[in-house]
């Protein structure tokens, strides 16, 4: 039997339809991602953590969710261990998905994982109203149980993401640090496929004495500024000279590192269409984003520079060092969802370590 | 941006033919906008003359002449330009620019191809050097052999093992291409292969398998991006153009999507393509196993469709590239503000779904394969799966209402019609749900992928619910609702629920949109705007949907909008002519003050271009759909004069609705439709036309044949293009042919009238205020009376009209527009047999010729037509035709090579697909301009006659007697051969295809020892000789011209026994009228 549930806002909005997943109340940031394909890879996406998800494509559910085969450690299909995000909004699901490598329907893996859901809402009206009011508090409330209002960047919901202990992945010869701030698995699956060997820390891990050869600051949730001790270590890491790389909340890291300043953005970057100039020069590339927050390249310090440039809002898509190899991307080159078009970096990271390893 | 470009040629597609139609007018003139707005001088070829393209304003330079290398070089001579556009006109330009370099002619002439280099598109053209290419950056394509005689394709089959399909290279449509089980379908298919290309392929098969497309746009500094995916609803076997397609992709996890995504990038980045891109893969459903099926380095069908599934213009950006921008330094048409280097998000999917016309053709096939059939398509816009097909399905306009409730959709055999797919297949499958086929087993039948099937499953179990009940009022509001969101009609819930009776269901109709609208269940607007509501956007882009809760646009309501209703799907008898007369409409709506607003669903035209008006509605142009438009509008009134028969049908409806229908009122449009009144009108006004009757029994049209003799003409009241129409000439066709107009409509009786032979045929068009016409234009058909006027050659000015039937046709025609009281356009059909003239018929509206009129004539009929309607200021001077100085033919351009086995004779229904209209100085220049546009050729050695009737044989003497003069050889069957050589004519006799053991017709096309062939029909019936068939279907078969009516025929051989291709006149439209 279909259950009604609603969709609160702050504001005190109310969007009425019917509830799929799991069936309990949840509150949380609301966000919309304009993507069109790979919920299973979104909704396992750590940087998601404590937001309700609005997806702007109306038809989900198609093709069901793949199994949790796992390869080198890593669930094949998704991004991390579980669904992170807390709730997900969509226009029209549907349970009879078909493809070959689907083992159960979203609905299903969303009860497993208790992440409550809501579908039959006007999503392009409710993402009309982030873009203009930016992104909200939000709660689903499902057989009237009303829970109060959060707001998840309060949290440092990185702490809640990140591995509890060290792990090693693969046996390749380039040293990967990985300082996990909810790390996607499709980072260490790019590295590993580039003869390296990742070891994997927790966000608060002091890695600065450690043997490595290069560095790298991955992806997560929430506000950059919250995660002091990392940014205190990258600092360290900083002021020597081995190769670091970071993507997303990793490359907000760097820059509050180096001494510049990161902002919210009003509703943020979270779709597979964002075009990101490589400064000076003609080339623009598709990538894939989710974040919320950016730098303020006004406060670069002067031996940084802007790698990449948003082409449609001119925000900043990455950063460099000018003299060392230090850069990193505010998009997703990892992809997973999304396009692989930057995948071309983690190269560039090789490149890197292969020179300082002379 | 620099670039030194100042004149561009740009080579267009010609006439409207299956597999190349529409879409390049709106590629076309997207290009030529993107040149004007640089600064660069354009110069078009194009001899279709109803195009939006072709109209002033658009180019600096026209020319209505072949799209061939002669002509292209002597425009090149005259025009002098620096650059050309090849990848705008279809496969047609494709064609001639690959000539063109071959011959070195862009060289001789230092023409710079821009955009995709000539050397990229030859290797997406030729397969075998396509597939070496991918094979180089590891790519797969279907194991296939090219081979370039039958037995080698016999050879490789063997190799390969069947079932394989073999396809002709450099062909467009999937001309030519097939599925083979056996060696003996393979030797047939393969000789009809390689009648049109030199070249064919013989690979294996992979039927079953997903059938995915991306377009993918690259600049000169390899930045890529892909606008658009599209998935088809058939699998692998059925040619994209003859399938149901969904955009985006729907069955395809994030993985398969961008796996095929970086595969296209991959591609084109080899290829070096600059501009836009197509790339065609097959997909195994089991794994993520594909296939690179194709690539086409050019605009397509599926790019004109995904600039309007997404609102990115593809080929106006494609254009802008290939002048040398970066794609980042291109503004998003929609946003204004973001770039254009990003991908469309689509928060809405579209389906398109094709438009077939096959009952229009006699002996056709109606199975659907690997080679193209359909005439034309539609796009339907909705938030969920459900409501896009049940709009689309409706669009397609054949008396469907959406997937479910279609009375006129039995199959005696379904598992047949589901496992062998004609263009009834999908209401196979809602026969089969109906019947209680579980998903699994149509999905071994059909191989269509399940997804979609349950989401048909949805429709058909919602369609259980509501007939449960009974009534509106107890209908649960939560079920009337999801009905909506799932696209059902108030058509269709009146039928469920309120079960009436056949016939007229208009009040229950309303009873629905009444109960609906008191629950407050109404549609909302949305907007198309690329970025999923990302950024806010400025367009105009809308479409209607049950599944939201606020609309995208704040109507102002001030009575400024006026509302043109489009034409709807290309088909048989509607094509791009009223997609010009709409888009000029708005034009006219814009110059008088008003707010333009376009209704039309056919992304194949220029009218679907948001550019070309205010608000654009994509969106059915049902009379529901409108209402609902109407309500959310309130406009000043609606035009539905200029989209042909589809709006004109619904005049007399909206006004019952109380909606202000402009220009002529909607009593006296449906005066003119109707048979009996629009009789009694002429019989008042003392206007002759053919006799008449309608009956509704054998006996009763016995008696009335008696009075008038045999031939006569039958009808079914009230359809278009005559559809089912015929000329019976005896009372065993009569009977055979009654059987089949009475399944046609039940509801109306038949209409017989007598029907005049050796008569002329004449159009009439004009545009009146207030019943007093402004303008008019007369032409005359080359052929008698008795070949559809959509068919027919037209002529205009009239050269062979007296003066006399000049003078009484407009005094006729002033006297029904003052009788009809007519503002706007209308059209009448005469026939005229020495000065004894009778009305035909008369539509209110605009017609199919009104582009070439308004062309020849330099003045805009239609702008006019608005003006008129719209109270406007009427200029006090208007042209005249006789003081034109040269003359415009129209000639047709059929598609009989496509449409497998039909017989490619004329007849009252009319079988073409398009049109050209060229300009001359003289009635044989442009009458000789004119057939070359559509594809004939000047013979160069012997020509194969059978002159069938008399009357032909003697319209035909004088013809052959010049082509004996000229050195022709000239064949001609027995008959033909005795007449002509009885009348000194040296002619070589040749057997029936029937008469075995000598050299018979049929061997001289197959050995192409002739280069043009006349078969005349013997009688007006449809049961044409065997021999006679077998003749004309060789023709058309092995590519060999063929004219089947004697006056044309003639027309034709004057022309190039007067005229050579040396001595044509090359000039642009601008020199012809000013």
């Amino acid at each position: 039997m279909l259950k009604q549930a609603k969709l609160i806002l702050e504001d005190g909005s109310e969007y009425h339809g019917t509830s799929f997943g799991y069936e309990g109340s949840v509150a949380g940031e609301m966000v919309f991602n304009t993507a069109m394909t790979g919920y299973p890879e979104s909704l396992s996406d750590p940087s998601y953590r404590g937001q309700i998800l609005v997806t702007t494509f109306p038809l989900i559910g198609n093709y069901g969710v793949p199994g949790d085969r796992k390869e080198d450690d890593l669930f094949r299909y998704f991004e991390s261990d579980k669904i992170q995000l807390s709730g997900f909004v969509v226009s029209d699901y549907t349970d009879d998905f078909s493809h070959w490598n689907a083992s159960l329907s979203l609905s299903d893996w969303m009860k497993e994982h208790q992440i409550p859901g809501i579908y039959g809402i006007d999503t392009r009206a409710l993402t009309k109203k982030l873009r203009t009011n930016g992104s909200m508090k939000a709660k689903i409330v499902v057989n009237d149980q009303d829970v109060a209002f959060i707001d998840p960047n309060s949290r440092h919901l990185v702490s809640e993401v990140s591995t509890k202990e060290v792990k090693t992945y693969g046996n390749g010869k380039h040293k990967v640090l990985l300082l996990d701030c909810g790390c996607k698995n499709n980072i260490i699956r790019c590295l590993l496929k580039r003869d390296t060997t990742v070891i994997r820390v927790p966000y608060d891990y002091d890695f600065t004495n450690d043997d490595y050869d290069g560095l790298f600051l991955s992806n997560g949730p929430g506000d950059p500024k919250l995660n002091v001790k990392a940014i205190d270590h990258v600092k360290t890491a900083l002021s020597q000279d081995k190769p670091i790389m970071g993507i997303c909340l990793g490359t907000q890291l760097m820059a509050l590192a180096a001494g510049a300043d990161t902002y919210k953005l009003k509703y943020g970057h979270r779709s597979h269409n964002q075009p990101a100039l490589l400064k000076g020069t003609k080339r623009c590339f598709i990538t894939s984003q989710n974040h919320g927050y950016a730098i303020d390249t006004d406060t670069l310090p002067s031996d940084w520079e802007v790698l990449f440039e948003n082409a449609n809002d001119n925000t900043c898509e990455g950063i460099k060092h000018k003299t060392k190899p230090f850069f990193s991307s505010q998009f997703h080159p990892e992809a997973s969802s999304g396009p692989t078009d930057t995948e071309f970096l983690f190269d560039d990271f090789i490149g890197m370590m292969e020179e300082y390893k002379g | 941006m620099t670039h030194n470009i100042k004149k561009v040629l740009v080579l267009g597609s010609g006439a409207l033919k299956i597999g190349e139609a529409g879409e390049f007018d709106y590629s076309g003139s997207q290009a030529l906008k993107a040149m004007k707005e640089e600064g660069i001088k354009t110069v078009l070829i194009n001899p279709n003359v109803a195009t939006v393209q072709t109209s002033k304003g658009i180019a600096d330079e026209i020319y209505f002449l072949p799209v061939t290398p002669y002509f292209v070089e002597q425009v090149i001579l005259k025009e002098k330009p620096d650059g050309i556009l090849l990848a705008f006109g279809g496969q047609t330009a494709l064609n001639c620019g690959i000539e063109l370099f071959n011959a070195g002619t862009l060289e001789k002439y230092n023409l710079k191809v821009l955009g995709t280099p000539i050397e990229t598109i030859i290797k997406t053209e030729d397969r075998e050097i396509f597939a070496n290419e991918l094979r180089k950056i590891d790519v797969k394509t279907p194991n296939s052999v090219a081979v370039e005689s039958i037995d080698a394709a016999l050879e490789a089959a063997g190799k390969l093992g069947f079932p394989i399909i073999v396809r002709a290279a450099f062909t467009l449509g999937g001309q030519g291409s097939g599925f083979c089980n056996n060696m003996d379908e393979l030797r047939v298919l393969a000789e009809n292969a390689l009648s049109y290309s030199s070249q064919i392929l013989v690979e294996e098969s992979l039927k079953g398998w997903k059938e995915v497309e991306y377009e993918v746009v690259r600049d000169a500094y390899d930045n890529c991006i892909t606008v658009c995916n599209m998935e088809n609803f058939d699998p692998l076997g059925i040619h994209t153009g003859e399938s149901i397609v969904i955009a985006p992709s729907q069955t395809l996890t994030n993985s398969e999507y961008h796996k095929l995504r970086s595969l296209a990038l991959k591609i084109i980045r080899h290829l070096g393509v600059v501009g836009e891109c197509n790339v065609q893969y097959a997909l195994d459903p089991n794994s993520e196993d594909y296939r690179v099926i194709e690539v086409n380095a050019r605009l397509s069908r599926s790019s004109a469709l995904a600039s309007k599934a997404t609102g990115y213009p593809l080929a106006f950006v494609a254009a802008k590239l290939g002048l040398g921008y970066a794609l980042q330094d291109l503004k998003n048409a929609v946003t204004k503000v973001t770039t254009a280097c990003f991908e469309p998000a689509l928060d809405y999917v579209v389906c398109k779904i094709p438009r077939w016309d096959l009952n229009k053709f006699e002996g056709v096939t109606k199975e659907i394969g690997s080679s193209m059939k359909s005439v034309g398509e539609v796009m339907a816009i909705g938030r969920n799966f459900e409501e896009a097909i049940q709009k689309g399905l409706r669009m397609i306009g054949q008396g469907m209402h959406g997937f479910v409730g279609n009375d006129n959709a039995k199959f005696d055999d379904i598992d047949k019609e589901l496992s062998h797919p004609t263009d009834m297949r999908i209401f196979a499958v809602a026969q089969a749900l109906e019947k209680g086929y579980s998903i699994n087993q149509i999905h071994d039948l059909t191989a269509i992928d399940k997804w979609f099937l349950s989401k048909l499953e949805n429709i058909s179990k919602l369609k259980w619910k509501l007939k449960k009940c009974n009534q509106l009022a107890s209908l649960d509001t939560d079920l009337f609702r999801k009905s909506k969101v799932y696209g059902f009609s108030d058509f269709q819930i009146a039928r469920f629920v309120l079960k009436p009776k056949d016939g007229n269901m208009e009040s229950e109709l309303l009873q629905v949109r009444n109960a609906r609208k008191k629950l407050g269940i109404i549609p909302v607007v949305k907007q198309i705007d690329t970025l999923a509501a990302e950024y806010p956007a400025q367009t105009n882009y809308l479409y209607l949907t049950y599944s939201g809760c606020e609309n995208d646009v704040v109507y102002e309501h001030d009575n400024k909008s006026v509302i043109v209703l489009g034409s709807g799907a290309y088909r048989i008898g509607s094509s791009v002519e009223f997609d010009w007369c709409s888009v000029n409409a708005l034009s006219g709506v814009k110059k008088e003050g008003y707010r333009s607003v376009m209704i039309n669903y056919n992304p194949e035209t220029v009218s679907t271009d948001y550019d070309v008006c205010d608000r654009l509605y994509f969106d059915e142009l049902s009379f529901e759909r409108v209402l609902d438009i109407i309500d959310l509008e309130q406009p000043k009134g609606v035009i539905v004069s200029v989209g042909g028969q589809i709006p004109n049908n619904l005049a007399m409806r909206l006004h019952e609705a109380k909606v202000k229908v402009l220009g002529t009122s909607p009593e006296n449009i449906d005066r003119a439709e109707n048979r009996k009144t629009f009789s009694d009108m002429l019989d008042n006004l003392g206007v002759d036309q053919p006799r008449w009757a309608e009956l509704s029994s054998l006996e009763a049209i016995q008696t009335f044949i008696d009075e008038v003799d045999f031939p006569v003409l039958i009808r079914p009241s009230y359809v278009l293009s005559g559809a089912a129409m015929n000329v019976v000439s005896n009372k065993n066709e009569l009977e055979h042919f009654l059987n089949l107009a009475t399944k046609v409509s039940k509801q109306y009786p038949v209409v017989v009238s007598e029907f005049i032979q050796q008569a002329k045929e004449i159009e009439f068009d004009g545009v009146a205020k207030d019943g007093i016409v402004l303008i008019d234009a007369i032409s005359e058909h080359v052929e008698f009376a008795g070949v559809h006027s959509g068919d027919a050659t037209l002529v205009f000015p009239p050269q062979k009209l007296y003066f006399e039937t000049i003078r009484r046709i407009r005094k006729i025609a002033g006297e029904i527009a003052k009788s009809l009281n007519i503002t706007g356009p209308f059209n009448m059909q005469l026939l005229a047999k020495d000065n004894d003239i009778k009305v035909i018929e008369c539509n209110v509206r605009a017609s199919r010729s009104f582009p070439f009129v308004s062309k020849v004539m330099n003045y805009n009929f239609v702008e006019l037509a608005a003006k008129a309607m719209l109270n406007g200021i009427i200029p006090t001077q208007m042209p005249s035709m006789f003081e034109l100085e040269n003359i415009g033919v129209k000639a047709s351009q059929f598609s009989f090579s496509r449409l497998s086995k039909a017989d490619p004779v004329l007849g009252v229904d009319m079988a073409s697909t398009g049109e050209v209209g060229c300009i001359g100085p003289d009635y044989y220049d442009a009458i000789l301009k004119s057939m070359l546009s559509v594809g004939y050729r000047i013979p160069k050695k012997s020509i194969l006659i059978s002159s069938g009737p008399i009357r032909s044989k003697i319209e035909l003497l004088q013809s052959t007697q010049m082509l004996q003069e000229k050195g022709y050889k000239i064949y001609g069957t027995r008959g033909t051969a005795k007449f002509l050589s009885d009348n000194d004519v040296e002619i070589e006799a040749v057997a029936w295809p029937d008469e075995e053991g000598e050299k018979t017709a049929l061997d001289l096309i197959r050995s192409k020892e002739v280069d043009f062939v006349i078969n005349i029909p013997k009688n007006l019936s449809e049961n044409e000789l065997f021999n006679d068939y077998q003749i004309r279907r060789a023709a058309i078969d092995l590519n060999v011209p063929l004219v089947t009516n004697a006056r044309l025929a003639s027309a034709f051989i004057y022309s190039f026994c007067k005229k050579s291709l040396e001595t044509l006149d090359i000039n642009s439209y601008n020199h012809y009228v000013s």
